[in-house]
């Protein structure tokens, strides 16, 4: 059987249902959560490429370029908005966050 | 003999290793293990990705996830001074709940993945076909259309790479009280008048300091 489309999402497909699962699994740890995040927009990333290269369609390519951007993003301002947040608490449990309300 | 070509068993060894790798960031004990996890994650979806003909895309994965983004999470892993065990309690109470969402969401892809299939002229519809290998490569293909038809969408995600790097500096920059600092424009700006005063000194009388100057 040659590797086609279908196994390309599988992969997708499960690398983001352990993203997702990873969210829950380290709920108390901002760092893991962020990294399920970078899991699943990798999961996103596969199946754009797949669909791009099986389609013949280069825009899928772009699409994911453009995904990786504000993975990237997304990761830096996650990451100094954790600093900040650990200079002032001494800790990053996700339980503490809501007592920062208004 | 079931003969299998040597792209599909590169193909599962690298689907093989992403998929471990993603299980073991989220299972690591020790966080450091999980960022270097998430970095061979990384490195064999860009084999993925190499095997599906994007190799720009491999390469970009390779240098920006690789390269900035994992060290960044290992760099902040790192200089945190964080009890990890205190996190990792009550690991357990969520496992239910986070695997029955899961497998649901599982579900549902493989509903959906059984369900499906291209329409007839989807291939006609292409929004910008891939030209064909001989005429352009991939790097070559990708620039041609970034540079055209989504040159707005382009700079757009320059402009939010722009935000994201003064976002992380005004948030992390801080200014401390009661550091001594070197000012460079004030060693610059002093002068021989200010910094030193010649005074005559008669024999046995010493000399009384004038204030402290410059």
């Amino acid at each position: 059987m040659t590797v086609g489309l279908g196994h390309y999402l599988t992969v997708a497909a499960i690398l983001f249902v352990f993203g997702v699962f990873g969210i829950f699994l380290n709920r108390k740890n901002v760092i893991i959560i962020l990294m399920s995040i970078e899991l699943m927009l990798l999961a996103v990333n596969i199946n754009l490429v797949a669909f791009s290269t099986f389609q013949g369609d280069m825009a899928g390519q772009v699409l994911a370029m453009f995904v990786l951007t504000v993975a990237a993003a997304e990761a830096a301002i996650g990451l100094a908005i954790l600093v900040v947040y650990f200079r002032s608490r001494g800790s990053i449990a996700v339980e503490d966050i809501n007592q920062m309300k208004g | 003999m079931m003969e299998i070509a040597l792209t599909d068993m590169v193909f599962y060894l690298f689907a093989a290793v992403t998929v471990a790798s993603g299980v073991l960031v989220i299972s690591a004990r020790n966080p450091v293990h999980s960022v270097l996890w998430l970095i061979l994650a990384f490195f064999s979806a860009a084999g993925l990705f190499v095997l599906m003909g994007a190799e720009f895309l491999a390469m970009l994965l390779v240098v920006v996830y690789v390269g900035a983004v994992a060290v960044l999470f290992l760099f902040v892993v790192m200089m945190l001074d964080i009890n990890f065990t205190e996190l990792r309690q009550g690991m357990l109470q969520h496992l239910p709940l986070g695997g029955l969402i899961g497998l649901v969401l599982l579900g549902e892809l493989v509903a959906l993945a059984s369900a499906w299939y291209f329409g007839e002229d989807v291939a006609k519809n292409a929004a910008s076909p891939t030209p064909a290998i001989e005429s352009a490569s991939n790097t070559e293909a990708l620039g041609q259309l970034l540079y055209t038809d989504y040159i707005f969408i382009f700079q757009t995600a320059g402009l939010i790479l722009l935000v994201a790097m003064i976002g992380a500096i005004v948030l992390t920059l801080r200014d401390r009280p009661g550091v001594r600092r070197q000012s460079i424009a004030a060693q610059v700006n002093r002068r021989p008048e200010e910094a030193f005063d010649l005074v005559d000194v008669e024999t046995g009388k010493g000399v009384s300091l004038p204030g402290k100057k410059g």
